[in-house]
């Protein structure tokens, strides 16, 4: 019987036919693009007259208080596909939707536990300072800059190609045009304003997009007598209680498992975010800097509960479904709905400010590892002055962001969150377990941390290639040779692996005389 | 005495991290697991409006922030105290 109801609820109309002027200009949302844009242009003259040296160019001179650290570590992490992804995906499948929810946010405690303050104590700008500590700087920093460069440019594409999608969909601007402003308005922020103002343009962002998401939630539950239950029980009597629990999306739960893995240790290797803890005065600093950065992120993640089942309830699946197939403007159509079309041009400009300020933090740690780590310890060998490093920085800010446009351009019509959750696979094989086994291992060598990071990133990106989603999503072939969809599961154990077999199949009498050193500096910092 | 002293906290920063990642590690897998083998146990009903996989999903989130709660309360009282201690006994050196 209540089968029976289900399936009748399934066919009929799910919800009447929404009017949406979602993907046309209107007014309020263009004003509400212009005041953030003006407002974070005025923010990056300020910070350009404070970046003069390095120091402050890349880690904002070392002055950002814990509270303000963990709003940027929020604004740098939650990116579109958190927000509008996730309340897309529960509108349209419930519960499922809530996994992921769950799984960004599991990586925060590792970050804290494992890497936040060795890193802060051991390095200065980049997280190969610290791989590098007591190793040969050469072939430590080559390695690094390839695991960064390619997490940052798989992860600035996917940001890219969705900021694209989203503006088009949002301001009714075409996808080229849309991709071209990101970059100008991002290019601007990094290139004058540096570390300094990168941090702002992310605790704005921070702010408008907790406050944003805060308040539509609280408008849903308005609407339900402030009980998110009697919410979740109105989703379940109009779509069943399926929705409340899990469908599809775990079908295979290796793939899942995998995913995870990739999700939880890929957080403590992400460039952009390991870079922030270099702008506070202290391991204690950065210590406590994380636990506000979870609490935030995780407040927002609780949040995408309500908000998905609130236009799963509001505006229905089969509404969000068709002005967006992906659902991804299940968020927009909710504030649509309850806030009209002031509401909804606010939350069209929060979706775009995500954008900017991620996409910064990335072509920032981007640049820092092509300018601090190739260039000046790489080819200069440590001896460039401030003034070359400061330029080098500069060229190679221009150059990731030409890069980032060209590349979005490219990557049209790509999967967004696939490529999101690329990026994370190569940061948890190509940087973690570097990261890992040499601030903590007394035995590691030069040549077992290189090979765990160059072997790391580069079976993470082979077993992409060979996996179902290239070989038969994309490619039409009709099987692929490996069977995961994310291969963390497997490169994640095999880069460890590598660094402890080479390592112990080589000495670094350098690297193992060093660790007394390091161990010490790691917890007491500098002397 | 400076070294054993710091040796005794460094051993017991790691014992302590390791630890407290392991316990996330068990928490967010044994909720994947979960979800993979035993789908009809997450969607059964804990009250009206409420199965048991979302009720879970909120527990991690919220599970995780303790956590993080845990360690840093640790390291704010004992694990500072003890490099205090480290650094008071490398300046009388």
């Amino acid at each position: 019987m209540t089968s029976l109801l289900q399936a009748a609820a399934q066919q009929a109309p799910a919800a009447p036919e929404v009017t949406t002027r979602i993907g046309e200009p209107n007014a309020i949302s263009v004003a509400f693009f212009f005041a953030f844009i003006a407002i974070t242009l005025g923010i990056t003259w300020w910070a350009a007259r404070r970046t003069r040296t390095t120091e402050e160019f890349y880690a904002a001179g070392r002055t950002i208080t814990p509270v303000q650290n963990g709003f940027a570590l929020a604004g740098d992490y939650m990116s579109a596909a958190s927000f509008l992804g996730i309340a897309g995906l529960v509108s349209t499948t419930g519960f499922d939707g809530l996994i992921y929810s769950t799984g960004w946010l599991v990586g925060w405690p590792v970050v804290l536990f494992l890497i936040a303050e060795p890193l802060r104590n051991l390095g200065r700008y980049t997280f190969a300072d610290v791989v590098a500590a007591r190793l040969r700087q050469t072939p430590v920093r080559i390695a690094a800059a390839i695991g960064t460069l390619a997490t940052v440019i798989f992860y600035l594409i996917a940001q890219m190609v969705g900021a694209g999608g989203l503006i088009r969909l949002m301001f009714g601007l075409s996808y080229e045009t849309a991709i071209v402003i990101v970059g100008a308005a991002m290019l601007a922020y990094v290139l004058f304003g540096g570390m300094i103002a990168t941090t702002w343009v992310q605790i704005v962002k921070a702010g408008l997009l907790l406050g944003g998401a805060a308040l539509l939630a609280i408008l849903v539950l308005a609407k339900f007598g402030m009980n998110p239950l009697a919410l979740f029980a109105a989703a379940a009597d109009k779509y069943g209680d399926a929705v409340l629990a899990p469908g599809k999306l775990v079908a295979a739960p290796l793939d899942a498992v995998s995913l995870g893995m990739a999700l939880m240790f890929g957080t403590a290797g992400l460039p952009h975010i390991l870079m922030r803890f270099y702008t506070v005065p202290d391991a204690r600093a950065a210590r406590t800097s994380v636990f506000y950065a979870t609490g935030l992120i995780g407040f927002f993640y609780l949040l995408t509960f309500v908000l998905g089942f609130g236009a799963m309830v509001l505006v229905g699946p089969a509404a969000i479904k068709a002005v967006d197939a992906g659902g991804n403007m299940a968020a927009p159509l909710l504030a649509e709905v309850l806030g009209g079309t002031p509401f909804l041009g606010f939350i069209a400009a929060v979706a775009f400010a995500t954008i900017l300020a991620v996409v910064a933090g990335l072509t920032l740690s981007g640049a820092a590892a092509l300018s601090h780590d190739l260039w000046v310890n790489v080819v200069r060998h440590g001896e460039a002055d401030a003034k070359e490093q400061l330029n080098v920085a500069r060229g190679a800010t221009v150059a990731l962001g030409v890069i980032a446009v060209l590349l979005g351009i490219l990557f049209k019509g790509q999967n967004v969150a696939y490529m999101v959750s690329l990026a994370f696979a190569i940061a948890a094989s190509g940087n973690f377990p570097a990261l890992v086994l040499s601030i903590f291992w007394k035995r590691c060598t030069t040549e077992g941390i290189v090979s765990s990071m160059v072997i790391g990133t580069g079976t993470t990106l082979l077993l992409i290639w060979l996996s179902p989603t290239i070989q038969v999503d994309i490619l039409k072939h009709p099987g692929a040779w490996f069977p995961l969809k994310n291969p963390a599961l497997v490169t994640i154990p095999l880069s460890f692996a590598i660094g402890v077999v080479v390592s112990l199949a080589t000495r670094d009498d350098v690297a193992s005389e060093g660790f007394a050193a390091a161990e010490r500096r790691m917890h007491v910092g500098e002397a | 005495m400076s070294d054993l002293r710091f040796q005794t906290l460094a051993a017991t920063r790691w014992r302590i991290a390791i630890s407290l990642t392991a316990l996330m590690v068990v928490i967010y897998f044994g909720f994947i697991l979960l979800i993979a083998y035993d789908k009809p146990l997450m969607g059964r009903l804990v009250t009206r409006g409420l199965s048991l996989g979302v009720l879970l999903g909120a527990l991690v989130i919220v599970l995780s922030w303790v956590l993080t709660w845990v360690y840093v309360r640790w390291a704010n009282t004992h694990y500072d105290a003890g490099l205090a201690a480290v650094r008071r006994e490398d300046a009388a050196r």
